[in-house]
């Protein structure tokens, strides 16, 4: 590692011969002072104040380039993973490009086709960060082809201002083909055509007592891309070899993975139909390992990702890496200015219908079997024992120049037996959520923007309150445009099954912006909740307290 | 604590010999770094590729509600703006895989006329130090940055016109 530094430092002090160079970057700080509050369960850390913060610095030249990032956690702030602590550098490279080559040492963000076979990346807000640290090779030979390769270890953790490594290494090829620009004849071709390939390997020692476990796994698969006019069409097939680990229960099954997407859009209107099938496909450089540690591939959940309060964060889905077929229609229409429906300034409806169903696993002929393959599954194969569906709808109006409106409803059905989202409920947690939103532009500089959101559950099945019953969200926001702004969100379990639980969150948020950078500061109370990004999720205890801030990007 | 003393040290070291570069050559700026992407139809794009006139990126997602009420107000001015002072638009979607296959049926239930960017795996988004969306930039015809604003509030779009105009000298 020394030796590294010393390196760059070598390559910085030839920076001073190259005329010029650019550095760009940003910074991130938070912080949070914590009361306790017995009453929504937050508690008060023993330092009383925690602080994040991290620094990206970026260099190019010409075609080379290096980067790194400075991370802090003093200690880290609530709900971040837990071995987060001390300072020092989570990501550091050097690399160089042009047209033909492209290299990079050190840590490298990946990502072969749509994720299923390999992705690493990071999601600071999450805290999650699965890098690989070693070195990628990019190859364009010849006009529309992408050959990479990616050798590595993943980053598992940040302890003690050191990033710790997984215990396996991955090794990757891929192969990317832009058929069109490869062949001439093509070139004029009513029908785009994208061919791609990939080859995930992972190593770790076998270190299990009992199990002969593989100590090499392969990931391999295919992928397309069409376009056809107004028509596209995606698809990407992944099967993993036996992969015996905690996730599985040490099966020897093999795994894959399959999403395909067909859009069509015309000008004021797109149409999305998606489909997935995942069996057995965690895929970990350490076998031993849970949560969102090291994962080689990427499943998303397969639906929308909602903005609203009381929507997104109270029961949010991830993907089940174990097994699960989902389906997704998404439909947007802008009714035309002058039309009856459009009116004088246009009208636009969207609607979303997202399903996730268990895979059927046929386990006839595999009872009391030795080899430990304990089920077969086909793509696709659903059962009708239901994970997840969201049903949901949106009109946009804008009345005049001052003010616009949007109206939604969602239907959500999350089965908390298999997605585990609150321990106060039992079985599908049925909800109706409806949401008016208003905006009015009072002047060029000064806004005023509302929500207001109710969300209200089915009784359990033979009576009572399922979960902590029904909820009510009120938002009211101020701006002056450029500079400032001011927020005031208070959400009120009032159907809470018990009624001293029946409390009110409300919380106080003022920023300033100035260019690229962005103050904020926050006071009040946080719900306890699952955080999302990207189908990740990460558990936040509930707090009360004061939030500082800080970004600069430059 | 030995290696961040020793990273501290070559920081330093960048940056006042830099200062001193910097004085005797022009004053170093910001430029679009250089990073390979696809459009919204697949067609590839680097990210340092020159436009004619000046150029605003801005990055929005498909869950992110201002990003949309910035895009979708400028929009509506885009045709005017576009005549005035030749500028482009360049939406950068920092939608992940999982709603990635979104964005075209937004972008086109929405009839938006820029160009679309999908930075699927936030390499342009990091290159460009955005800490969150929205985030807009506006370089100039030399692809150097000028101005940056990090929010979006109702009236933003003015300031960010005032400074295009700025650019054209018009």
């Amino acid at each position: 590692m020394t030796k590294l530094f010393v390196s760059l430092l070598v390559v910085a002090c030839s920076f001073n011969y190259f005329s010029q160079g650019s550095f760009s970057g940003n910074i991130e700080s938070t912080f949070q002072y914590l009361n306790a509050d017995s009453v929504i369960g937050a508690n008060q850390p023993p330092e009383k104040a925690l602080l994040n913060s991290y620094m990206n610095v970026f260099y190019t030249n010409g075609n080379f380039r290096a980067g790194m990032r400075a991370e802090s956690y003093l200690p880290r702030i609530q709900g971040y993973p837990d071995r987060f602590d001390g300072t020092g550098i989570g990501m550091r490279y050097v690399g160089y490009g042009n047209d033909f080559v492209d290299v990079t040492l050190g840590s490298i963000y990946e990502q072969f086709g749509t994720g299923l076979a390999l992705r690493s990346y990071e999601d600071r807000a999450l805290g999650y960060d699965n890098v690989l640290d070693g070195i990628r090779l990019i190859v364009r030979p010849y006009k529309g082809v992408t050959l990479k390769s990616v050798y590595g270890y993943q980053r598992l953790t940040f302890r003690e201002g050191r990033v710790e490594r997984s215990d396996g290494i991955v090794r990757a090829i891929d192969a990317e083909v832009h058929l069109n620009e490869t062949f001439p004849k093509m070139k004029e071709f009513p029908l785009d055509v994208v061919l791609g390939g990939s080859f995930v390997s992972k190593y770790q020692r076998d270190d299990n007592p009992d199990l002969i476990l593989p100590e090499n796994v392969g990931a391999y698969g295919g992928r397309t891309k069409l376009h056809y006019k107004n028509l596209y069409f995606d698809v990407e097939y992944i099967q993993k070899e036996q992969d015996p680990s905690s996730d599985n229960l040490y099966n020897y099954n093999w795994g894959h993975a399959c999403v395909f997407n067909l859009t069509y859009v015309q000008k004021g209107l797109g149409i999305l139909l998606s489909g997935k099938s995942v069996d057995n496909m965690s895929f970990r450089s350490d076998r031993t390992k849970d949560l969102q540690d090291v994962f080689i591939n990427y499943l998303p959940s397969l639906n929308k990702t909602h903005t609203y309060n009381l929507v997104s964060t109270l029961y949010p889905y991830a993907t089940q890496p174990l097994g699960e077929v989902a389906y997704q229609v998404d439909v947007l229409y802008t009714f035309k200015k002058g039309t009856k429906l459009g009116g004088k300034t246009g009208l636009t409806i969207g609607a979303n219908i997202s399903t996730t169903y268990e895979p059927i696993r046929h386990t006839t002929g595999f009872a009391g079997n030795l080899n430990r393959v304990n089920y077969k599954t086909l793509p696709f194969d659903k059962s009708d024992s239901l994970y997840w569906r969201d049903i949901n709808f949106n009109i946009t109006k804008k009345i005049n120049k001052q003010f616009n409106f949007i109206v939604s409803y969602f239907n959500i059905n999350i089965n908390n037996d298999v997605a585990k989202i609150s321990n106060d409920a039992v079985g599908i947690i049925a909800s109706h959520i409806g949401v008016l939103e208003m905006a009015y532009k009072i002047n060029t500089k000064n806004s005023i923007r509302a929500e207001f959101q109710g969300l209200f559950l089915r009784k359990k099945e033979g009576g009572g309150i399922n979960d902590k019953g029904d909820w009510a969200t009120v938002l009211l926001e101020y701006t002056i445009s450029p500079n400032y702004f001011f927020s005031f969100m208070n959400q009120y379990n009032f159907g809470n099954p018990s009624t001293e639980k029946r409390v009110h969150y409300p919380i106080i948020t003022c920023g300033y912006i100035r260019e690229a950078t962005r103050f904020t500061v926050s006071y009040g109370r946080q719900r306890a909740g699952l955080f999302c990004v990207g189908g990740v999720c990460r558990f936040v205890p509930a707090n009360n307290g004061l939030t500082l801030s800080f970004t600069q990007s430059f | 604590m030995k290696k961040i003393s020793l990273v501290l040290a070559f920081g330093l070291l960048v940056f006042t010999s830099f200062s001193q570069t910097t004085e005797e050559h022009t004053a170093s700026v910001k430029k679009i770094p250089s990073v390979k992407l696809k459009d919204m139809n697949g067609k590839s794009v680097n990210t340092s590729d020159l436009f004619k006139g000046p150029v605003v990126f801005s990055f929005w997602a498909t869950w992110c509600s201002p990003c949309k009420k910035e895009l979708n107000t400028i929009h509506e001015l885009y045709e005017d703006w576009q005549e005035e002072t030749g500028v482009t638009l360049v939406a950068v979607s920092i939608d992940d895989e999982k709603t990635k296959s979104a964005v075209s049926v937004y972008v086109n239930g929405k009839a938006w006329e820029f160009e679309v960017w999908m930075d699927t795996n936030g390499d342009f988004k990091r290159a460009m130090g955005v800490n969150n969306v929205p985030h807009t930039f506006l370089a100039d015809k030399d692809g150097n940055i000028v101005y940056s604003h990090n929010n979006y509030a109702p009236g933003d779009e003015e300031k960010l016109l005032e400074e295009i105009k700025k650019l054209t000298g018009k």
